[in-house]
């Protein structure tokens, strides 16, 4: 399939980008690495007069320990993140996550930063990230700030980043010693995810003294599963307890209908992977 | 039936014949160093981009082409009404019954849609992204109709598909065996089962399927030149020189078919396309060579569906699970017109709902419906897996109400190995076939006893991971097909094919075949047997085909014919170079012909060890210097071979699936087969049918499905959206084989290219229905995705008991490909 025509910029540097986005405003889209704007390109479901490719630009991949935080590049990829030993340590429901995303080649092209921006909510980046309290680095031409990830996934597609901004960077938030587990339900191993849970708790003894829950797929954005968090707070780790806590994972969220599945059954999934996962993150 | 004189066994490891040769064509397939019709350019060529209707069912009130004929490089959008007659009809080749109702099927029509897909415009361009550019530009007016999609509803006439037919009702197919003579009346057996016996009766869903063969369609036109060239990506390069010259009015000695390597088909290419007759149109008029090349969203929606039938089954039987008779009442959805073989896919199940069975009676009636969606046609097995899945799922469900093991009740009436040949109550006869050790060898290899164990266990222990094992047999008729029985059935062409070998000069051999391949590895295997016929190296073998220029005659692949009939072809028309080569040898050896004998490659004199190879004759007739007198210089030889039957190959599959209570999840844990295919003439290239055979009946069973939204829009139309599984999705399969020559041709092979997909979708769903017997399930509709299994699993809480509730009705894509809804739409920020 063939895209509408559209113009290509290749700036090779953020000052030049956000002038790019300045400029064509609206008919501007950004591409990092390609993996969910190419086909959309392809299908023509959106025809943007330019394309300002990030690829170029020096010094926005890498992951950097800054202290209690990690600093994660936007145009990091996938691969990157899957091998990487500070995620790993610090970050953990990342490195499980990202194992879950996708396939090699998708995982050698895509980033992170473009996942996150893209926000799709059945994107496997969103609820670790949410559940990590991750923070978003936004440049715009007036400067860099800084938004937190439960203000960053405003809806559908959309995110706190302004039509003139560029995300940048992503921190996490240190979870040295964390367990974590990312549970995937899928019906064919190359497909979004009908509904994902992503956990990550710390425990003491046996008992889980912090629990966060982040759910993929469960509404229009990736959603904290904050009454199963509150539950198991405090709580030892066992099959009762935390199928009790578990049984409030679909509260509050409004899960979407598809071929896959309808959204009651959804919500049922959301309770049995949520108690998987957080049995799989205590006992890891 | 004639027992074929001097066929050999399987060959041992020294001849060809047996032997685990590579493909010799996968290096350039796989690579793409090769001629795919896409990759065809020639000078001056154009290229065409469809506009095709968003809607089921709509008048066509204006199309408004002056924007698109105005943008950069076009040279010219046409519509149905500008081509008119030109365009010619697409053609259906089975007409069932005399009856038979049948749109007239043009590739544009110019005043009614009766598809979403359906072509209303082609743009013509210099570049294919300036046709496409351009297609976007034309404007269509549709007033939109009721469309008719629902396929029981349809056969009740509630919408009409076509108005102008008044009906949606296309014809009615029926056997009777008590008419027949070929057994007893089926309601006076289900009228006694009912008094004193067993009688089970289901309705079983077969879901709509899109073959997804990984080479979309391709189709280039070369109108210059003496005859005419059509590079298609199509099964049926003969077919389609054929039905192009019937429907244009082009002489057919104008018409050059070429099939280049052509990338999977599983019948989806076997279709004679309006995309092929556009082009041909198009590129006549113009005057130049014109391309066009499908989207992977436009192959899924507007190539031809497969399966898609409600089959309504009465199953009669004494208490001891004897069965005394079967009736079978189909609903076939045709789709918007009827396809070139259309309605005789379910036909074809006609004869196999018996299945391996002997049954006293049985009845079968198809009624087949038209309606608003595109039309169906063959698909891997072309109505034998429907037939199997409907029987295979009754002898389950026999088997359960006696509360018998699903094997026992097939062996009950199964025909015994020494009651071959036999003659089914659907009037055909079986040559061979030995169920027995089949089902025996399955048995064992699959460790049938221990996985039963471990089901009561899990069962006992109230595991919320069930274990399930289903049982599937199954024959098919293979090898299409004797033409007067073809004929019999009114269809429109015979089942011979045709070989010819040629001798060359330097002693290696072209063989040309009519059985063009798709990626089934023929180049490899009719290397084999020629080579060991004719004696000569695999290497110095060259398989010609798929250009009626070198390929003139042929009905080309489908319906596991290419081996049986085609290589049957091939080893007749090899004898005919020995025969023709042994006066040769004679006289150069100076001896009686009838003193010649020939083995592996060469001739000696009986009981001497004077000889020359067919080599070296080769040469002496090429030059011609010395000859027998009158012979003519040529040892090229040709044969076109009519089978004497189909052959029946047969299999026993076993399956054992882990079922997840608590999701639906269904996780396959070990599959074994054991098919007779009769010799095998390269093991590596039947293994590899019969595991994709697997995957893709699997697929039916779990995975695939089309879908379509009360509009008429096919809502899985992108792989996001239609589940193909791969490797990453199943486990690998124990393969076995059991072997009985087929006696109905020199080789004593059997069709393997459908074995697979016909037994393993009611191996699975029978696994899927098994491990949920202790919730009171008796079936699950497929496909039986995660969620069906599931509100299965807790239909006590009020769900459909098959878990048909159905949510997909209304539901959206993921990907959204119609973009109609938004699940796609309004992104924001940075491409991932």
């Amino acid at each position: 399939m063939i895209p509408a025509q559209f113009d290509y910029a290749a700036p090779t540097s953020v000052e030049e980008a956000l002038a790019l986005l300045a400029e064509h405003g609206d008919e501007a889209k950004v591409i990092a690495g390609g993996q969910s704007l190419l086909p959309v390109l392809r299908m023509r479901l959106n025809a943007p007069g330019i394309v300002v490719d990030l690829g170029r630009i020096e010094g926005l991949s890498g992951v950097r320990d800054d202290g209690d935080v990690l600093t994660v590049g936007a145009m990091t990829t996938h691969a990157e993140m899957l091998g990487n030993p500070l995620v790993a340590e610090h970050a953990a429901l990342v490195t499980k996550a990202v194992h879950h995303l996708a396939d090699a080649q998708i995982r050698h092209r895509g980033t992170f930063g473009g996942a996150l921006a893209h926000a799709d909510p059945a994107g496997d980046m969103g609820a670790p990230a949410l559940a990590l309290d991750a923070e978003f680095v936004i440049a715009g031409q007036s400067g860099v700030r800084t938004v937190p990830a439960s203000d960053f996934f405003v809806d559908l597609f959309e995110t706190a980043i302004g039509e003139d901004e560029l995300l940048v960077g992503v921190r996490l938030p240190k979870h040295t010693g964390w367990g974590a587990h990312y549970e995937k339900f899928v019906r064919v191993a190359h497909q979004w995810p009908i509904v994902a849970v992503a956990a990550t708790v710390k425990a003491e003894g046996g008992t889980i003294t912090e629990a966060r829950v982040g759910l993929t797929n469960m509404g229009s954005t990736p959603l904290r599963a904050t009454a199963v968090e509150q539950a198991l707070t405090g709580q030892p780790a066992t099959e009762e307890t935390v199928r009790a806590a578990a049984a409030s994972a679909a509260d509050g969220t409004a899960p979407p209908s598809d071929l896959n599945g309808d959204s009651d059954y959804r919500r049922h999934l959301a309770t049995v992977l949520t108690r998987r996962a957080v049995l799989a993150a205590a006992g890891g | 039936m004639t027992v074929t004189e001097d066929r050999p066994a399987a060959a041992g490891p020294a001849g060809e014949i047996g032997r685990d040769r590579r493909r010799k064509e996968d290096q350039r397939l796989i690579t793409g160093r090769t001629r795919w019709t896409d990759n065809i350019t020639l000078p001056g060529m154009l290229h065409m981009a469809m506009v095709r209707s968003p809607f089921a069912h709509a008048k066509i009130v204006s199309i408004d082409k002056s924007e698109a004929e105005a943008a950069p490089n076009v040279v010219g959008v046409f519509t149905g009404a500008d081509l008119g007659e030109s365009q010619g009809v697409l053609i259906n080749a089975w007409p069932i019954t005399p009856e038979q109702v049948a749109p007239v099927h043009l590739p544009m029509p110019a005043d009614r849609v009766s598809f979403a897909g359906e072509i209303v415009a082609v743009v013509v361009a210099r570049t294919a992204a300036e046709a496409r550019d351009a297609a976007e530009l034309v404007d269509v007016d549709y007033e939109e109709l009721p469309a008719a999609l629902d396929l029981k509803e349809n056969a009740e006439d509630k919408v009409l598909a076509h108005p102008d037919l008044g009906t949606n009702k296309s014809a009615l197919w029926v056997f009777d065996s008590a008419e027949a003579g070929t057994g007893g009346d089926v309601e006076e057996a289900i009228t006694k089962a009912r008094a004193d016996g067993v009688v089970v009766e289901r309705e079983f869903r077969q879901q709509r399927l899109i073959p997804a063969f990984m080479e979309p369609r391709s189709v280039v036109v070369d109108p210059t030149g003496e005859q005419n060239t059509m590079w298609s990506a199509t099964q049926v390069p003969h077919i389609l020189r054929f039905a192009l010259a019937a429907t244009t009015g082009v002489p057919e000695s104008k018409i050059r078919v070429i099939a280049p390597d052509v990338g999977g088909g599983f019948g989806g290419k076997l279709q004679v396309t309006p995309e092929e007759w556009l082009t041909w149109c198009l590129a006549r008029r113009i005057g130049k060579p014109v391309k066009y090349t499908e989207t992977r969203s436009e192959s899924l929606m507007a190539a031809h569906h497969g399966r898609d039938q409600w089959q309504k089954l009465t199953l009669a039987a004494e208490k001891d699970g004897t069965v005394t008779g079967l009736k079978v009442e189909l609903l076939a959805d045709l789709g918007s017109h009827v396809a070139v073989v259309g309605g005789g896919v379910p036909v074809l199940g006609a004869f196999m709902f018996n299945a391996i069975y002997k049954f006293p009676a049985y009845h079968f009636a198809c009624q087949t419906v038209l309606s608003n969606k595109a039309w169906t046609d063959a698909y891997r097995g072309a109505g034998r897996p429907e037939a199997t899945f409907g029987i295979e799922r009754m002898m389950t469900e026999l088997a359960d109400v006696l509360g018998v093991d699903p094997l026992e009740v097939r062996e009950k009436n199964w025909i015994k190995h020494d009651e071959f040949p036999f003659t089914t109550v659907a009037g055909l006869e079986y040559d061979s076939g030995n169920y027995e050790a089949a089902t025996e060898k399955a048995k064992a290899s699959f460790g049938y006893d221990e996985l039963r164990a471990e089901q009561q266990r899990r069962r006992d222990a109230g595991d919320p991971v069930q274990l399930g094992i289903g049982v599937s047999t199954f024959t098919e008729m293979c090898g299409l097909a004797p033409s007067r029985v073809l004929g019999s059935l009114d269809y429109g062409a015979g089942g011979w094919e045709h070989a010819s070998v040629r001798m060359l000069a330097t002693g290696t051999v072209e063989i040309v075949t009519g059985a063009s391949a798709h990626g089934q590895g023929h180049e490899t295997a009719f290397s084999q047997i020629v080579a060991d016929r004719l004696g000569v190296p695999f290497e110095n073998v060259e398989v010609l085909h798929g250009d009626t220029q070198i390929a003139h005659k042929g009905l080309d692949t489908y319906g596991s014919r290419s081996l049986v009939v085609g290589g049957e072809a091939l080893v007749k028309a090899a004898d005919k170079v020995i025969e023709k080569a042994k006066p040769v040898a004679a006289h150069m050896l100076e001896a009686s012909v009838d003193d010649i004998e020939f083995s592996a490659g060469t001739f000696t004199v009986r009981g001497t060890d004077q000889g020359v190879g067919i080599g070296d004759i080769a040469g002496a007739v090429f030059a011609a210097h010395d000859l027998p007198d009158g012979m003519e210089p040529s040892l090229d030889s040709e044969a076109t071979y009519d089978p004497i039957n189909f052959n029946y190959p047969h299999g026993t599959h076993l399956c054992a699936v882990e079922v997840d209570t608590e999701t639906g999840q269904v996780q396959m844990r070990k599959y074994t087969c054991v098919d007779d295919i009769g010799n095998v003439i390269n093991p590596l290239i039947v293994a590899g049918q019969v595991h994709g055979g697997l995957v893709q009946g699997i697929a039916q069973a779990l995975f695939e499905e089309a879908v379509h939204d009360e509009s008429g829009t096919l809502v899985s139309a992108s792989f996001v959206d239609y589940l193909v599984p791969t490797a990453a999705d199943l486990i690998s399969f124990d393969v076995e084989h059991n072997t009985t020559p087929s006696l109905t041709n020199t080789l004593g092979t059997k069709g393997v290219g459908e074995a697979g997909t016909i037994a393993s979708t009611p191996a699975v769903v029978n696994a899927v229905v098994d491990a949920l017997r202790p919730f009171g399930v008796d079936d699950v509709v497929m496909p039986c995705t995660p969620e069906r299994v599931w509100k299965a699993v807790h239909a006590k809480d009020g769900a459909a008991a098959d878990g048909a509730d159905p949510t997909t009705g209304a539901a959206a894509a993921h990907f959204d490909t119609q973009d109609t809804a938004d699940r796609s739409a309004g992104q924001e920020g940075a491409g991932e």
